[in-house]
């Protein structure tokens, strides 16, 4: 569209369509619908749940949605961000905030040990490698027994009370428990809006858009790859942190090819590389889930058949069907 | 180490060989499809894992193990062929990612479909009575089963051999994984030989399922795990490549059975540390052409 195109006279203020609007302030409507959302679900938990896997698939969005590179192996990147956490208090008797800090650094280092190795392959390989090496931090955790309770999962994470600056909360309350929760996935909303707003944010798009090109202006594409895939690791990380904390326990199949494979059906179904996308995603997933296994335990089925469906007839997924629908 | 001789490590090697034809069979599969069509079939355990159930169903039947050996990979393709003209096809010029996306989905749907059919306990699967037992093969006593799986796979692989360089179907689709566009042009109809070769793909896949059967027992799961040892065998080997598969499948199966001999924890871990060392060293693989990985 050029700029003769523009349907308004360009003298004045020229009038902000719903959509701009929403993509200027896109974290803070979130974080607006984090705060009132457990008021119209049916019970908490489930409310945490979808924050939670919602924080898991923006940072894989950050991936597969911007960067274009699709992942399966995310489940490495959540799953060593529940254990460090996990083992921070279970084994260290760390505080809440050290065992958190400590999950996001694990997201961290295991992307960047993922990424160094699978970034040298592109295309439809980064998926396959990325889901060896993520089988591979599967069977390694198995196997520390030790440290990571193997097969029995890792048990004994009990935080009861969360202490900020004094006060304390008490975090077997579930809707306190939401609330500290979704403290921590607001504050991943404005990072991830800073970090895509940024100029770095617009050399993420462009290397997906076209790599020569964003080569030809002096952007190194592997690196931005790199860096990508290790910021997509600490929301990663974060997100399997306060997964363990939820839970109390960090079972062994958090770290699962399932776990991958879910992220990935989330940010399809909700709209990959849209910001409102993941979360709208989770909310879908996690509730068609609960609607169907209250009647079958063959849940598996349904799902798998409603992401063939949206491969085949959705691919922009429901945030961005809407969006493309709304857009002026 | 006492208890190690040379005798025991030629065992183990065999042992490693009969264990990389499965994984032989199961990536030249997903090598061919991908050649040819460009889709990663991450259903492709799924199809293996069909193989496997198909085989316990005819043996229910009364049917004998001879019978699966011809009615499973027909039965499997078929399937395959199914799945390929109703589901993948739609999805062709569309971006490499859907139809991998497409088949992930699918492979869920398929391992609960089995669920609901044969429960999710799964079943043993006896050796034929023909092919128990041990033969001398010089250094030591060896099962006679997992000689049978070795001599299995040489003949699919002479066969698929024979197939894709003798006949003139074998040169359409040579020829169709070199560039679709001209043999297109050439009045060739490749829809159809992108059909067939989903088919006969996922026809090998159902034929290593039934041959995984007898050593490893049939699961529902028992599809997902060596999706992930295949994506290894694959990079190693090198994607499309069908002589980088078989070696990359052999020298996995060998890496696996060795390093359970010499330290058994780090079987599962050894063939991703394997993995790594060729992604630092030559990205593409083996055979695996450069210009393939970007």
């Amino acid at each position: 569209m050029n700029e003769l195109s523009q349907p308004y006279p360009r003298t004045g203020v020229a009038p902000v369509s719903w959509f701009q609007f929403a993509t200027r302030h896109r974290a803070s409507i979130a974080s607006l619908v984090v705060l009132v959302f457990p008021l119209v679900m049916p019970f908490t938990a489930l409310a945490v749940n979808i924050l939670i896997y919602g924080l898991y698939a923006l940072g894989f969005n950050l991936v597969y949605g911007y960067l274009g590179l699709l992942s399966f192996g995310h489940a490495a990147l959540f799953g060593t961000g529940a254990y460090l956490c996990g083992i921070a208090i279970v084994h260290f008797a760390l505080p809440w905030y050290a065992a958190i800090a400590l999950g996001i650094l694990g997201g961290l280092l295991m992307a960047a040990l993922i990424g160094v190795l699978a970034i040298r392959t592109r295309g439809i390989y980064f998926a396959m490698v990325t889901m060896a090496l993520s089988q591979c931090v599967y069977y390694l955790f198995y196997q520390a027994v030790d440290w990571t309770g193997g097969e029995n999962g890792l048990r004994g994470i009990n935080v009861r009370v969360i202490d900020v600056f004094g006060i304390k909360l008490n975090f077997l309350n579930p809707l306190t428990r939401y609330y500290v929760i979704a403290a921590f996935v607001i504050a991943a909303f404005f990072v991830l809006s800073r970090i895509l707003a940024s100029p770095f944010g617009a050399v993420i798009e462009a290397v997906r858009e076209n790599e020569t090109r964003a080569k030809a202006s002096g952007y190194d594409a592997t690196v931005t790859r790199l860096i990508t895939f290790v910021l997509s690791g600490g929301f990663c990380g974060l997100a399997g942190a306060l997964q363990a904390l939820h839970l109390s326990i960090v079972p062994i199949e958090i770290l699962h090819y399932d776990t991958s494979g879910v992220v990935v059906m989330i940010a399809l179904l909700g709209g990959m590389g849209t910001f409102f996308g993941p979360m709208i995603g989770a909310a879908a997933f996690l509730l068609l889930e609960n609607l169907v296994s209250v009647w079958t335990v063959h849940w598996q089925l349904i799902v798998g058949a409603v992401f063939m469906i949206c491969v085949l007839f959705f691919p922009a997924g429901i945030w961005g069907t809407l969006i493309s629908r709304g857009k002026p | 180490m006492a208890g190690l001789s040379l005798d025991l490590i030629a065992l183990q090697l065999f042992a490693g060989l009969a264990l990389g034809a499965i994984y032989v069979l199961f990536a030249i599969g997903l090598s061919l499809i991908f050649g040819m069509l460009t889709v990663v079939n991450f259903a492709h355990g799924a199809f293996y894992m069909v193989g496997a159930y198909v085989g316990v169903y005819i043996l229910m039947l009364g049917g004998s193990f001879w019978i699966c050996l011809i009615a499973v990979p027909l039965l499997v393709g078929l399937f395959g062929v199914a799945v390929e003209r109703v589901l993948i096809r739609p999805l062709y010029g569309r971006g490499i990612d859907y139809p991998l996306l497409l088949t992930f989905g699918l492979s869920y749907v398929i391992v609960e479909f089995v669920r609901i059919a044969f429960g999710k306990t799964g079943f043993p699967f006896d050796t034929p009575e023909i092919l128990q037992g041990a033969v001398n093969i010089g250094v030591g006593y060896f099962p006679l089963y997992r000689l049978f799986v070795i001599g299995a796979t040489a003949t699919v692989l002479l066969a698929l051999w024979l197939f894709l360089e003798k006949t003139s179907f074998g040169l359409i689709i040579r020829a169709g994984a070199r560039d679709p566009q001209i043999v297109r042009v050439l009045g060739v109809d490749v829809a159809k030989v992108w059909l067939i070769v989903f088919g006969i793909g996922t026809a090998i896949a159902g034929f290593a399922g039934l041959l995984a059967a007898p050593l490893q027992g049939v699961i529902p799961e028992m599809g997902g795990t060596i999706l992930a040892e295949a994506f290894v065998v694959t990079v190693v080997g090198g994607m499309g490549s069908i002589g980088g598969a078989v070696l990359a499948g052999l020298l996995v199966g060998v890496v696996v059975s060795m390093t359970s001999l010499f330290a058994p924890e780090m079987a599962k871990v050894s063939i991703f540390a394997l993995m790594a060392v060729v992604l630092i060293i030559r990205p593409q693989g083996f055979f695996g052409r450069a210009g393939l990985m970007s």
